[in-house]
Order: C-alpha cells, then sequence, then structure tokens
C-alpha cells in the first residue's frame, strides 16, 4: 500500500507500477480513501467513477505482471473537471440543468488519457459552466481551498486545482476560457498549463465560449504538465480547429538550457490593483531567471486595461448561443408540467441555470441583439484585434513574458461572489492569453505571510508551450 | 441607466428565459454596471481595425483559400464518405427527458 500518495508523480508512478511496488488499483484505492476522509470538506469531486477506474486499473496491472510495456500515464490517478464529458458517468458541468446527464460518449482528452494509461477517478467540481473565478457558482457546493479552508481555491476549475494539491489525485485536466486553469493553479499552489489555441481537440468539453475554450492539465510538477500535454495534444478529426501540426516531445524539450532566452516583462501588469506580496514574490522569480541566465526585456502590451471588458462581450456573446441548446428536448433538465413549448423550454431554463449563468447570457443576448451588435460585440472583436497585435509586436522581440497569475493570492468565500465586476477582475492576467489563443502556464513562486500559495505566469508564443515549459521547469529546479 | 426593464424583458424574451420580478431588477442593475465598465471600450478607435472572431484568423490559416475554406483547419477527414457516424437511435432516445419509442416528445407547440 502506499504510504503516501504526496509523493508521487506521473513517473514515479508509472516506474512504482512497473516495478511492481504499488498497483494501479491500490493507488486508485489509496485514492478513494483519501477523498473519502478529506473530501467532505474541500468538496472537490462531484461523482466518482470507483467501476470504470478499477477495471482500467487492473487492465494496467495485468500490463505489469505481463512485463508489457507501460504507457506513459500508466496506473496514474486522475481527475477530470465535470465540463469533459465521459461515457457512461454522469457530467453536470456543475450544473442543475445537466444534473442528471450521463453522456453517451467521451471527450478526446479523456479518451487519449485512457488511451495512455490513466486511471479516472472521477468528475471535479467546478463553477457553472466554467463561469466563475471562485467556484462558488457551483450549483452543487462551493470547492473549498486545501490550504486555507476560508478560501476559495479559485475558478473555475476549481475542484481540479484542490483534488492535486490536497493529493486526492495525481493530476487532474482542467478547462481555461479566461483563466480558468492557470488562476485555480495559482490559488492552490500547484501547476496550471493552458495550450495554445487549436493544440488540444476540444471535442466533448461542454462548450462555453468556442474561440476561446482551451483543455489543460493541473499537475504537482511541469514535468507532469509536459507528460500530460504530450498525451492528449494534436489533431483530432472530432476538432474542426484542432491543429494538424506535430506534437513536439515536450520532456525531452524541458532539459534544453534557458540561457540567452529573452524574457519580457510588461509594465502594465504591474500596475495598481496588484498585490505587493505577489508584486515581489514575482519580482524574485523574475530575478531567479535572471540568474539562470534568462535576459530581462521590458515590453509593452498598452491594450491590457480593455482587456476584461473585451473578453466580457465575447465570452458572454458565444455563451449564450452555446447555451440555446439547453432546451429541455433532448438531455437537459426539462421542467415538469409545462403546458406549451415555449413554457417549457423557459421554465426548464428558468429552473435549471444558476444567477450568474443567467447573467451572462442576459449580457451576451444583449450584446448580440439589433441595434447593440456594432458597439458592443463588434467592437469587442476589434479590440481583440489590437490585444493579439500587442503579443504579436512583444513576441517579435522575446521569447517569452513573465507576469503574475493573478492580482491576489487566495481570497475568501463570500468576499466577492455578490460583485460580478470584482469576480471578473481576478482574470484580469490571465484573459489575454485566451483572447489571442497563446499558451500559458501558472507555478507556484512563494507564499504570503499566511501562507498562501502565489503564482507566476509565463505566456508564450502561439504553439510554443515547449519553451514556456522549459522556462517554468528550470525556475522550479532552481526554486 | 442604459437598459430599462423593458430591454430587461426584451433580452430575456430572446434568450428563453422567463425571470422572477427579483431576478429581472437584479440582472437590470448588473447589466447596467456591467455595461458602464464595458463602455471604456470606446475610448479605442478601432475604425481601421478588422474584427477577430477566432484565433484561427490570424494562425495557421491558408489565406489562399476562400470563404469556409479558409476556416482553419476545416478538412472533414472524419467524412471520407459523406457521412459520419452519429449516436445509435436508442443511445440518443435513452437521455432524453421524455419520448415515444421512436421520436422526443415536447408540449404542444402552437398556441391559442
Amino acid at each position: 500500500m502506499p504510504a503516501d500518495l504526496s509523493s508521487f508523480t506521473i513517473e514515479s508512478v508509472r516506474a512504482a507500477v512497473r516495478q511492481r511496488t504499488t498497483t494501479a488499483a491500490q493507488l486508485a484505492e489509496a485514492c478513494y480513501a483519501r477523498i473519502q476522509k478529506e473530501d467532505g470538506q474541500i468538496g472537490a469531486f462531484l461523482t466518482l467513477s470507483r467501476e470504470r477506474a478499477l477495471e482500467q486499473a487492473e487492465r494496467i496491472d495485468r500490463m505489469a505482471a505481463d512485463g508489457q510495456p507501460l504507457p506513459p500515464l500508466a496506473g496514474v490517478p486522475v481527475g477530470i473537471k465535470d465540463v469533459m464529458v465521459t461515457r457512461g458517468v454522469r457530467t453536470t458541468a456543475g450544473s442543475k440543468i445537466l444534473a442528471k446527464y450521463v453522456p453517451p460518449y467521451d471527450c478526446t482528452a479523456v479518451a487519449r488519457l485512457e488511451a495512455g494509461g490513466a486511471i479516472v477517478l472521477g468528475k471535479l467540481n467546478c463553477d457553472e459552466f466554467a463561469m466563475g473565478s471562485s467556484n462558488e457558482n457551483s450549483a452543487f457546493h462551493p470547492v473549498r481551498n486545501p490550504r486555507d479552508l476560508s478560501r476559495v481555491p479559485g475558478g473555475s476549475s476549481g475542484g481540479a486545482a484542490a483534488a492535486v494539491a490536497a493529493d486526492m489525485a495525481v493530476a487532474a485536466l482542467g478547462s481555461d476560457t479566461g483563466g480558468s486553469i492557470r488562476q485555480p493553479a495559482s490559488f492552490c499552489g500547484v501547476v496550471g498549463l493552458m495550450p495554445t489555441y487549436g493544440r488540444v481537440s476540444r471535442y466533448g468539453l461542454i462548450a462555453f465560449a468556442s474561440s476561446l475554450d482551451h483543455i489543460g492539465p493541473l499537475t504537482k510538477t511541469v514535468k507532469d504538465a509536459a507528460i500530460m500535454l504530450r498525451t492528449i495534444a494534436g489533431r483530432d478529426p472530432m476538432d474542426s480547429t484542432s491543429a494538424d501540426l506535430p506534437v513536439p516531445d515536450y520532456v525531452a524539450e524541458l532539459e534544453k538550457p534557458v540561457r540567452g532566452l529573452k524574457l519580457g516583462v510588461a509594465k502594465e501588469y504591474f500596475a495598481e490593483g496588484l498585490d505587493d506580496e505577489v508584486r515581489h514574490a514575482v519580482e524574485a522569480a523574475i530575478d531567479q531567471l535572471k540568474k539562470l541566465g534568462c535576459e530581462i526585456v521590458p515590453v509593452s502590451l498598452p491594450h491590457t486595461p480593455y482587456a476584461i471588458p473585451t473578453y466580457y462581450l465575447v465570452a458572454t456573446a458565444e455563451a449564450s448561443s452555446n447555451l440555446a441548446r439547453y432546451d429541455g428536448v433532448r438531455y437537459s433538465y426539462r421542467a415538469p408540467g409545462a403546458r406549451t413549448l415555449s413554457e417549457m423550454y423557459r421554465r426548464s431554463r428558468d429552473e435549471g441555470f444558476g444567477t450568474e449563468v443567467k447573467r451572462r447570457i442576459m449580457l451576451g443576448t444583449y450584446a448580440l441583439s439589433a441595434g447593440y451588435y456594432d458597439a458592443y460585440y463588434l467592437k469587442a472583436q476589434k479590440v481583440r484585434t489590437l490585444l493579439t497585435q500587442d503579443f504579436e509586436a512583444a513576441f517579435g522581440k522575446v521569447d517569452a513574458i513573465v507576469t503574475p497569475t493573478s492580482p491576489t493570492a487566495a481570497f475568501r468565500l463570500g468576499e466577492k461572489s455578490n460583485d460580478p465586476l470584482a469576480m471578473y477582475l481576478a482574470d484580469i492576467y490571465t484573459v489575454t492569453a485566451d483572447l489571442a489563443g497563446i499558451p500559458g502556464i501558472s507555478i507556484p513562486c512563494g507564499e504570503t505571510k499566511e501562507k498562501l500559495p502565489i503564482g507566476l505566469q509565463i505566456l508564450g508564443k502561439h504553439f510554443d508551450e515547449a519553451t514556456i515549459l522549459r522556462l517554468a521547469h528550470a525556475y522550479e529546479q532552481a526554486a | 441607466m442604459k437598459v430599462t426593464d423593458k430591454d430587461v424583458a426584451y433580452v430575456a424574451d430572446l434568450a428563453n428565459l422567463e425571470l422572477t420580478e427579483p431576478e429581472r431588477a437584479g440582472l437590470g442593475r448588473d447589466l447596467n454596471s456591467i455595461l458602464d465598465y464595458v463602455d471604456r471600450l470606446s475610448e479605442l478607435d478601432t475604425s481601421d481595425v478588422p474584427p477577430m472572431a477566432q484565433v484561427s484568423d490570424r494562425y495557421g490559416v491558408d489565406q489562399s483559400k476562400q470563404g469556409s475554406e479558409r476556416f482553419a483547419y476545416a478538412s472533414r477527414e472524419d467524412k471520407p464518405d459523406g457521412l459520419r457516424k452519429s449516436l445509435p437511435h436508442k443511445v440518443a432516445l435513452e437521455i432524453a427527458p421524455d419520448t415515444d419509442g421512436t421520436f422526443f416528445l415536447v408540449p404542444k407547440v402552437i398556441e391559442r
């Protein structure tokens, strides 16, 4: 029996399973025991898929017993954010409207993880339809930060970050539309990687904002994130926006030197609103990277102050369209007793969606409606071009850009839940990468005086995850 | 106040939401405060800036292609014979709220 789940990484799990010092089944059971013990107070899991997990674990253990070569994630217990569909395992998107939805197919990224040997323990709590920055918008229950139970784990992949931070899973899959992988990774002290738009198939990811949605890993180490990305990345015929580009060997790339790489630092990311402790930690991390031989180059991303308004128009417009599918006809919740079709639609959606989802559907519908389309949606699309051009200009001079992941460490439950705008501003340093489609990683870079984790964000060029992983790995090893 | 009660009712109607009175009042307030904030976009002159609907408009696209052909990675190798496998009828109906075994059932469409 594994004594200490906290010591396991993807690599060490695979080695232990291969050497038969533990089995995939024992590891999965150890995780379930820990979930049983810890998750009552954290709330990271919504559904456990024990049968599916143990079946897969047996398959891996048979391969190990037979001395067969093991896949890269052999025996690794993972959790899946509940916005990725899983065949035969309830998938809710954190919403009452899908509370009983048992999908008939698997998300490509989940299928690839399992083909890579991973054990899917269950489905992880999140803000409803991934809309939120604190996980307080889950229709089921909030998630608490394992580092301080009075604080939020971040969102929307709060369950994913908390599960990894609390050693209830060795790794997790999350999704990022405006920061939903990186910000919770930062709040919980784990690694969170958002790949380039198009690098990982979105097939089977419940759509929030299709031009901004990304799937990516949350892990304990940068190397684990590299292994996960390598496993889930690459062209998928089921997603026409997935890129038909070769997938590098990210793990091999980690070992390349970082000396001589040019790192951009943008003053717009160190402006008003940034907490002093976060600023000091991030500046210290930048100094560390400089000591490792990187050249620090000032860059400007002048349209950054316009990122949040742009994001909340683009994302809500797309969401209002995507969420029109929840009509109570084919698979989502249907309100009982409606006498007409129109009444059935309205009552099902009224009862099924939570407040934040309704707020965003309303804002998005308004921004797309006749008379407002040009002023809001089209305007935001144009500013999205400007924000992207900012990055194109900066990446003409540097290899990567370093910033804080979030302006503050984890805030308290309830602190921002009655003020939508304050909550939206929690994503101020992360939304730009989603809008521009570039990759970004958040890695731990110290703690506040109250022992709350702080995150360093490294942004990279389009399809250049290898460089940001390499920088993150070098920092992690040195820190 | 940009968004009036009448606007909230109109937009809710477009979005197929009914909303209670308190919900409408609250959403009206929220929409006004969010729209006040997003108005800062009007500070930027974007008259010569092309809109960006998605990332692949800018990356990885063969610009020589036109129309839907230009849409990034739009090939459909999942449809070699023009037909894509769909869910079996039975499986699709199993997860529906109401069916007669052949079709999805819904309340009557015509209101009078």
